[in-house]
């Protein structure tokens, strides 16, 4: 029953993704197609973050890093006019792996809040690093002329082109994630969220694995920052601003944690409302803010369990 | 042994000034140390002792901190008298921290940690977007009382603000203050006993929904006094309280959480070391590279200085320099 409905959530969504683009260029409203590109990266980066999050209890709240390093990589690469695809996307997959793998291995040493506090300082860090990097625009940020060149078949220039490759690419992570969590891989960092100590008794040694789910989040969130910077031809220090990677944990908990989809409604869910709102008055945060207040106060489930019926992971402190 | 006598020479061939002025360089750098030392020691007062007693996680600290600055600017602006001011601020925050604590916090003292980030960085959007509706969109400033406008004497003939001394003296005062509050009177007592044992102390009879409400309220009384004296130094605006909240976090962790001996000593640290990496990096380092790499890479290691401190400090001490017993 749980399962026909978590299929049927998942299938429509995904349809209605697939048709989209061909339905907002006939109605000429190709804005639809720039804001679905765009909530599909930052699902993207959900994603990422809900593999750690939610599978692995890992509070990082500083995810923006990775995808500012992301968008940097192909900003600063084209900046030298360098603008082959797969070495830009080769280098930004690379240095968000390294940058994650240098943050974890600091910050995974420590836990609970000391963790929250920790990663949020390194991307205060890297926002700064890139706000006085004067070469590449500091504080202005860096003009992207051209879009990442994968050559005459795929024209990322083009938006309905993009979309389909950023589709492509949430659908590829989705299935490799979920693969991914029913591994042994996957099942021992859930193993390490429900009981470290318990694991750690059992002979695995917990620092290495929960290091390399980091390191894969990172690197999958510096993936989504490239994707970003394709979209936007642009890069500055506001991607990684501190808020943004409030918002990406945001959008994992409105979507529901620890259920691989439910990050993707949850940055549709927050970017249609944020649309919506700045829209609708300047002062759209007054009213973002203390909705944000009572979802979390109130919200058990995210919007993907409820509309699979399904039960939270979400649960109490322990202290 | 050979690089330090390299590093001393480069730094004074760099300055060229007599020694004298080198000297009062660094004890200029110093001060400007302590005085942003002092006031992320007041932010990381709070957050340490919120957390330690209630377990709490608050990103709206920061609210609060610019919550202070803006009533102090503009009463200040509005009666031209700076006492005044500053007792607005803290009746603002105090009010302010009380009130947000009995409508939001209470239900999230036993929750996670996760969902108390999220819900206080949904107050953070709300509170910078309130004071844009009510203070509009540009940034205040605020004048320097005219009895602290002036510049003092340090060494030789070189001028440092007084306002800044003031703030360096105001901060120590209320630091002394806080310690003989935690360490002598019976509130503190109960804090260091709620910190230690909540259970036993409400089961000791003692109204623990109450000693929440004071903690909080103290802390934003903190928060406040910081952002009103920063008033006259940074510009008060939308967001101003964040980037000192995530020093101040830099600072807790530092110390060790729950610590405010931790927090008084890290706080100076990462002021100092924050002041004198803006300062001198950069010509330090074009000591023994080119001027233009040293004017590019200067200020980028200067931005990432306290930040690379925390790493080497967890690198060692994964719980902070004084982490707290029993925890």
């Amino acid at each position: 029953m749980s399962v026909a409905r978590r299929s049927l959530v998942i299938g429509v969504s995904l349809a209605a993704l697939a048709v989209a683009p061909a339905i907002a260029l006939a109605a000429g409203e190709p804005f639809y197609v720039t804001l679905l590109t765009r909530i599909m990266i930052f699902a993207i980066a959900a994603l990422s973050l809900d593999l750690i999050l939610g599978y692995g209890g890992l509070v990082s709240f500083g995810h923006a890093a990775y995808l500012g390093i992301g968008a940097y990589a192909v900003g600063i690469l084209a900046f030298h006019g360098i603008t082959s695809g797969p070495l830009q996307f080769a280098v930004a997959i690379l240095a968000s792996a390294a940058a994650a793998a240098m943050i974890g291995a600091v910050s995974l040493r420590t836990s609970g809040v000391y963790f929250i506090m920790i990663t949020l300082a390194f991307a205060q860090m890297l926002y700064f690093l890139a706000e006085s990097l004067n070469i590449y625009g500091g504080d202005d940020g860096l003009n992207i002329t051209q879009p990442s060149n994968f050559g005459r078949l795929v024209d990322l220039g083009d938006p309905a082109t993009l979309y389909y490759v950023v589709l492509a690419v949430l659908l590829v992570l989705l299935l490799l994630t979920r693969q991914l969590i029913n591994s042994r891989f996957g099942l021992l960092v859930q193993g390490v969220k429900s009981n470290e100590r318990r694991m750690a008794a059992l002979g695995f040694p917990t620092f290495r694995y929960k290091l390399a789910a980091f390191i894969l989040s990172g690197t999958i969130c510096g993936l989504a920052g490239a994707l970003f910077a394709n979209l936007t031809l642009f890069c500055s220090p506001a991607i990684m601003h501190w808020t943004r990677s409030g918002e990406i944990m945001m959008m994992v908990i409105l979507g529901g944690m620890g259920s691989l989809f439910g990050p993707v409604l949850g940055a549709a869910l927050y970017l249609l409302l944020e649309t919506l709102l700045s829209g609708a008055t300047e002062h759209w945060q007054a009213i973002l803010g203390p909705i944000l207040v009572l979802v979390v106060l109130f919200s058990r489930s995210g919007f993907f369990g409820m509309l699979t019926g399904e039960r939270t992971t979400r649960g109490r402190a322990d202290g | 042994m050979q690089d330090e006598v390299a590093f001393g020479g480069g730094l004074l061939n760099l300055l060229p000034r007599p020694m004298g002025a080198a000297m009062t360089a660094v004890l200029e750098q110093l001060l400007n140390g302590a005085q942003f030392g002092v006031m992320l020691f007041l932010m990381a007062a709070g957050l340490t002792l919120i957390f330690g007693i209630m377990n709490l996680i608050n990103l709206a600290h920061g609210s609060l901190y610019m919550a202070g600055a803006y009533v102090a600017a503009a009463t200040f602006a509005a009666s031209g008298s700076f006492l005044l001011a500053l007792l607005a601020a803290l009746a603002a925050a105090v009010a302010l921290g009380a009130a947000i604590e009995i409508v939001v916090f209470r239900t999230l003292y036993d929750r996670e940690h996760l969902d108390q980030v999220l819900a206080t960085f949904g107050l953070i959007l709300f509170f910078n977007e309130l004071v844009r509706m009510i203070w509009g969109a540009t940034a205040l400033y605020m004048q320097v009382p005219a009895f602290l406008a002036g510049h003092v004497e340090l060494l030789s003939g070189s001028p440092y603000p007084t306002y800044r001394l003031a703030v360096i003296g105001a901060g120590l005062a209320v630091a002394l203050l806080l310690h003989l509050l935690i360490a002598r009177t019976r509130i503190g007592m109960l804090i260091r006993a709620g910190a230690s044992n909540r259970a036993m102390v409400d089961a000791l009879g003692v109204n623990v929904t109450l000693l929440y409400t004071l903690v909080f309220a103290l802390g934003a009384a903190l928060a406040a006094f910081a952002g009103a004296m920063a008033g006259p130094i940074f510009t008060v605006e939308s967001g101003m309280g964040e980037s000192v909240l995530i020093l101040a976090f830099v600072v807790i962790v530092i110390g060790g959480i729950g610590s405010l001996r931790g927090a008084f000593v890290a706080a100076l640290l990462v002021g100092i070391v924050d002041a004198m990496g803006r300062a001198f990096l950069r010509p330090l380092l074009a000591s023994f590279m080119s001027h233009a790499t040293a004017d590019n890479a200067g200020p980028a290691l200067a931005s990432m200085l306290i930040y690379i401190l925390m790493a080497a400090i967890l690198l060692i001490r994964p719980q902070g320099l004084f982490p707290p017993r029993g925890r």
